[in-house]
């Protein structure tokens, strides 16, 4: 064994692969917040939820068939989701793709009048008291948003409350430039 | 005027621990006795101006000053006292400070606990120890400085997170962190004997009591914030493998390893190079589990406080800490020579296995735990690491573990032979295991494969652990403190593994939608609910329901699970209730409101789970009694010389 190669080396050299990935891990922006979602490329789960804000309907995946959406899953007991709120609306305002919220394990009465009180950033909302909605798309904690594109596919999954900057790096550049939540229809 | 007065003790902290970090290591370098004996003017002044900050910060916290923008954001005047304190620890910012004040406090606790060795030595540790509250200081007011104002303050704080006010909460983060920070103490051993180039066994015992401290420290955590997620989080369970609680249980892991490597060490002057870089890897997993935990790479479902941007900085700090100690390793630790060797029945190859096995374990948790991490970049993608991977993979190498261990505290050192104890240790297994069968076909029924095997091996651990003490008691021998702390923690292993196996064997649970007076039957438990109440606190209201529980038809409790919604958040949190019957708890957590009186509600009996956190307590327990053995306080009283590397001491303790 050599000077500069024998078993006293290992744990640096080990420890040196690890902080490469951990660089990685900080650096690869677009990486930063997404856990890989074994959704990613899949086809997103058929839903038919009763509506939050117009109960008697249901929100459906079909009625967002052919067009980009937002489906973001979120709670009034969950603190990230109020920090993702204001961000939610900017999202509304810019008109460029809908939000469908999925309200988790929640009690309806609140959710509603926390929608009155900080604004609602949703075109619909679907209802999932017991949870069993959220395992269908995988999601441990709350907000995690997925993007769905026209045909279905989940292209983008996030994991914590959507940044400035995670609108501007990973979702726009994924919409078609042109797309409106009308035109981008693909049927 | 208060908060800055805190951020000035800090910057003053800072320089000072970098003074301590300078004088601390370059002093023995290059021998000036009068820089080595500034070394301790600096670790109690630094010691001093953390605490006057620490105050500070609380001070602003008790006086609800929400022109700070961190008392703002994590407290709120219709908070409670108790709560306006402990909310210091509740986010990031507080929390470096936790971690910054206990870091002072070990410090200068080494520095009265070393004034009596060699002065180079001494100063050497603490100079180590500088270096990191260095780090951790410049890190605080670089990135996350709690004393922030706010232009204009606010009207009132947004007040802490409903799930974080719990008594819980109070002890623990200071208990997790005072193990965290403790093992910086084995690391700066470690650190200033690489440094000096040699070990000795006299090192070992002094490295002893201090890792065995943050050892039973980080024991008492892990427990508490298991026992805190248990009944907080409202669903009744105990462990998640979540990221964060990886983060804990890994350095747990390996002092516990480095606590019987050091024993070798000590007794045997073996595995010198080992004990040290299980020094240096214990401190460092619980840096890089404060890197995951807050620097937002993984994004956890406990992690309120992580943050983005703070990575690069932690990531750097480690790669200097981390990185100079593992350098330094790699040229200093190919010095060290064993003093003797062993025959591979003797008790050095058991306590070999046991690390072995103990790293494995901790490599095999930290690989799940980082793995979404590495799979991202290598488009690898579709990863889900969660307990199906966990508790297999973690059990595969913790049971051989759980097997060697009643053989191997009665193996002698360095020979081979087990003596007279084979035939009462065969005898003791089998008793074992057919208690263990007996448990789990007899007294309860559903039990899986592993089961008996669970229950068998810690009935064994406790048989055999106690085998030795009955032995001395019989022949009016005194049983020194350690061998009685070493048994006791054993034990608290035994009725640990026993109380794991049980609660995942025998846990039974049902979730119900109950109208007033419903009743519903779990095994020989009934449960009857009585309909909901309106309930009124300081800073919330919600309603509390009425459970009557009876077991085998007589009445066993009245149960009151509540809801709570908190005004300022307007956060909606469950509190189980919770009730301990014979050894089985019995949970019940209110659902939804389902309308008409009806409630969805989960009821559940889990054998034995109060016992985990128990086991662990008396864990804690044995470890703290072992530091109170007679050899540490005495052997350094005599100041033994540090001894070149290679050569034979002759303090031989064991």
């Amino acid at each position: 064994m050599s000077r500069f190669v024998n078993r006293f080396t290992v744990p640096l050299a080990i420890f040196a692969v690890l902080v490469v990935v951990f660089a990685i891990g900080i650096k690869d922006s677009p990486q930063k917040d997404l856990i890989p979602s074994p959704l990613i490329g899949k086809p997103a789960p058929a839903f038919a939820l009763p509506s939050l804000t117009d109960p008697g309907r249901k929100v459906t995946s079909a009625q967002y068939r052919g067009h980009w959406y937002l489906f973001n899953i979120w709670g009034t007991w969950c603190i990230d989701c109020r920090i993702e709120q204001p961000m939610l609306l900017k999202i509304k305002q810019a008109g460029i793709i809908p939000i469908v919220g999925l309200d988790w394990k929640d009690d309806p009465k609140d959710a509603r009048t926390y929608l009155k009180q900080a604004g609602d950033p949703y075109q619909s909302i679907g209802m999932d008291q017991d949870g069993a909605e959220a395992i269908m798309w995988g999601a441990y904690g709350a907000p995690e948003t997925f993007l769905v594109n026209p045909e279905g596919i989940v292209v983008y999954k996030r994991i914590g409350p959507i940044t400035e900057r995670a609108w501007e790096q990973d979702i726009l550049p994924r919409l078609p430039l042109t797309s409106t939540p009308d035109s981008a229809s693909s049927s | 005027m208060i908060p800055e007065l805190g951020e000035f003790a800090l910057i003053l902290a800072m320089l000072l621990s970098a003074l301590q970090g300078f004088f601390g290591i370059v002093g023995p370098a290059v021998k000036r006795e009068r820089w080595m004996a500034a070394v301790l003017p600096a670790v109690s002044g630094q010691f001093v101006m953390v605490a006057v900050s620490m105050g500070c910060l609380i001070t602003s916290f008790v006086n609800n000053d929400f022109s700070v923008k961190y008392v703002a954001e994590n407290s709120n005047s219709a908070l409670p006292l108790f709560y306006r304190i402990a909310a210091l620890w509740g986010a990031h910012a507080g929390s470096l400070i936790l971690w910054i004040f206990l870091l002072a406090f070990w410090s200068i606790a080494a520095a009265i606990g070393t004034a009596r060795l060699p002065k180079p030595f001494a100063s050497r540790v603490i100079g180590v120890l500088g270096v990191i509250s260095f780090g951790f200081l410049l890190y605080t007011l670089a990135t996350s400085n709690p004393f922030l104002r706010l232009d204009p303050p606010w009207p009132d704080g947004e007040s802490l997170n409903p799930l974080l006010q719990d008594p819980g909460l109070a002890g623990h983060p200071p208990v997790l962190y005072t193990g965290y920070v403790g093992l910086a103490v084995a690391f700066a051993f470690a650190g200033a004997a690489m440094l000096e180039g040699r070990l000795d066994r006299d090192w070992a015992r002094w490295t002893r009591p201090w890792t065995t401290a943050a050892w039973a420290f980080l024991s008492c955590g892990i427990a508490l914030g298991s026992w805190w997620a248990y009944y907080t989080l409202g669903w009744g369970g105990f462990w998640f493998w979540d990221p964060v609680e990886n983060a804990s249980f890994m350095p747990w892991l390996m002092a516990t390893a480095l606590i019987h490597s050091l024993a070798v060490t000590e007794k045997r002057g073996l595995f010198k190079s080992w004990t040290l870089l299980l020094a240096v890897l214990a401190f460092s997993l619980s840096l890089v589990g404060t890197f995951l935990v807050r620097s937002g790479v993984l994004v956890s479902v406990h992690s309120f406080a992580a943050a983005p941007g703070r990575g690069e900085f932690i990531l750097a700090f480690l790669v200097v800490m981390i990185g100079s100690a593992l350098a330094l390793y790699a040229w200093r630790a190919p010095l060290l020579k064993s003093e003797a060797g062993f025959e591979l029945t003797a008790r050095e190859s058991f306590l070999l296995f046991n690390n072995i096995l103990l790293v494995t374990a901790c490599a095999t948790v930290f690989a799940g735990t980082i793995a979404p991490l590495i799979a991202a970049p290598l488009g690898l993608g579709k990863l889900s690491v969660g307990p199906p991977y966990f508790n297999p993979t973690f059990l595969l190498s913790i049971l051989p573990l759980m097997a060697l261990l009643s053989v191997g505290i009665h193996a002698r050192w360095k020979r081979g032979s087990l003596g007279n104890r084979a035939r009462i240790l065969i005898l003791t297994l089998v008793v074992s295991l057919v208690i263990g069968c007996g448990v789990v076909f007899g007294l309860f029924t559903g039990g899986r494969v592993l089961s008996p095997i669970g229950i068998g091996l810690g009935v064994w651990i406790i048989i055999s652990s106690l085998i030795d003490p009955i032995d001395r008691l019989r022949r009016h021998i005194t049983i020194p403190r350690a061998v009685l702390g070493m048994t006791l923690a054993h034990i608290g292993l035994g009725i640990f593994v026993i109380s794991i196996t049980s609660v995942e064997a025998f846990t039974a649970e049902r979730d119900v939608a109950l109208a007033q007076g419903g009743t519903t039957q779990l095994g020989e438990y009934r449960f009857q609910f009585e309909g909901v109440k309106p309930i009124q606190g300081s800073d919330y209201d919600g309603v509390a329901g009425t459970i009557l529980v009876s077991h085998d038809g007589s009445p066993v409790a009245v149960m009151h699970p509540e809801k709570r919604e908190y005004f300022v958040q307007h956060i909606g949190t469950t509190h189980s209730a919770i009730y301990m019957y014979r050894v089985s708890n019995i949970l019940v957590a209110l659902g939804q409101d389902l309308g008409d009186g009806r409630w969805s509600m989960r009821v559940q009996v889990r054998p034995l789970v109060t016992f985990i956190w128990l086991a662990a307590f008396i864990m804690a327990v044995g470890g703290m009694l072992a530091i109170s053995d007679r050899r540490y306080r005495i052997a350094e009283a005599r100041e033994p010389a540090i001894e070149p590397v290679g050569a034979v001491t002759r303090s031989g303790a064991g």
